[in-house]
């Protein structure tokens, strides 16, 4: 049986004030679109397991192949909704529980 | 352990709130020196302010001097005013002329491409060769590349990876530094690094980029000035 690897990320959504879910997602979607194309962000299969563990915060996840892809897009994040922001990745790991357990403070 | 090295946070030295939250920003995103840009004529006390805001959050300084000189005449004559009060000294190569005399000078260290005019990017084989034999680095600010969009951005990757492919030809150090003014454009190295995949700079590179090359320059630039320095492999071990 082929298994699928596959990422989990947690992001910090700094510098604007309560972002919805959409709007998030949106933002990310828009910044793999711009950098990668429509083929890049085909690979990515990415998706929003998670939104407002705490205030601010999601988990994202990816394909295993895409982790750079996904990375370098969330980097480029500047704006959400017309207003300044900044999307940092605090923690990469192949299970929820990996992510869990390297960073305990965020209280997944 | 990695130390990551940002040679250039643009944090405002006339608004020290502001240089305090950069730096406490660069702190927690994980880098342990940082490079403000100051101007030539800066007083010891900001100075003595920022080196204590810097060491309350436990980063080092490296006090940094961004030239942009329109001659080579120039270039000569502020190098030789202003090397010796800064630890880091970069050059904005605007014309060929100035691009040339830099990189063939050992007293700069990096040489920045103008980020405005994409019509005036002079790093080509002949400025790689000459920085290679001397100690320059080049340097890529990564907010250019997080604030431009469209057409702008895709001439900035296209030059960033010409570029990058001649300054690992002639082995010449690439160092990434935020070049942010604003905790918005501010991230962490791996982010960084996972940016430079789009100038096609590997991972292990761009973290090199991002913690060695910049760290080398740094403790190269402090021994010198340092007052048991004489000269190129001459130094007072015991008085």
């Amino acid at each position: 049986m082929h298994l699928i690897k596959r990422r989990y990320l947690l992001v910090q959504i700094a510098g604007s004030g309560i972002v919805d879910e959409r709007a998030f997602m949106d933002a990310v979607w828009n910044a793999v679109l711009k950098l990668f194309g429509e083929y890049g962000a085909s690979q990515t299969n990415l998706i929003l397991m998670r939104h407002k563990l705490k205030p601010n915060y999601a988990i994202l996840r990816c394909s295993h192949k895409a982790l750079d892809i996904v990375k370098a897009s969330l980097a480029s994040v500047t704006q959400m909704n017309g207003k300044p922001v900044a999307l940092r990745v605090l923690g990469v790991s192949g299970t929820l529980k990996g992510l869990r357990r390297q960073l305990p403070e965020t209280r997944l | 352990m990695r130390k990551f090295v940002d040679l250039h946070l643009c944090a405002l030295i006339d608004d020290l709130e502001h240089v305090e939250r950069m730096v406490d920003l660069s702190a927690r995103l994980g880098y342990r020196i940082v490079g403000i840009p100051l101007p030539p004529n800066v007083s010891q006390e900001v100075i003595r302010q920022i080196e204590k805001i810097c060491n309350n959050a436990r980063v080092e300084f490296a006090k940094r001097l961004d030239l942009m000189p329109r001659t080579s005449n120039e270039l000569l004559n502020d190098l030789g005013r202003l090397r010796r009060k800064f630890e880091i000294v970069s050059v904005a190569c605007i014309s060929k002329s100035v691009a040339r005399q830099a990189a063939k000078d050992r007293r700069v260290d990096l040489l920045s491409p103008c980020l405005t005019f994409p019509c005036k990017r002079f790093f080509d084989y002949a400025e790689a060769e000459l920085a290679s034999k001397k100690s320059a680095a080049f340097e890529i600010d990564m907010a250019s590349i997080l604030s431009s969009t469209g057409f702008p951005r895709i001439r900035l990757l296209s030059s960033l990876r010409k570029e990058i492919a001649i300054a690992r030809k002639f082995d010449m150090p690439v160092t990434i530094s935020s070049g942010a003014s604003d905790e918005n454009f501010l991230r962490s190295p791996q982010d960084y690094a996972a940016l430079a995949s789009l100038f096609d700079l590997p991972v292990s590179y761009a973290l090199q980029a991002l913690s060695d090359n910049p760290l080398s320059i740094v403790e190269r630039n402090k021994g010198k000035l340092s007052p048991c320095y004489i000269a190129p492999g001459m130094r007072v071990v015991e008085k």
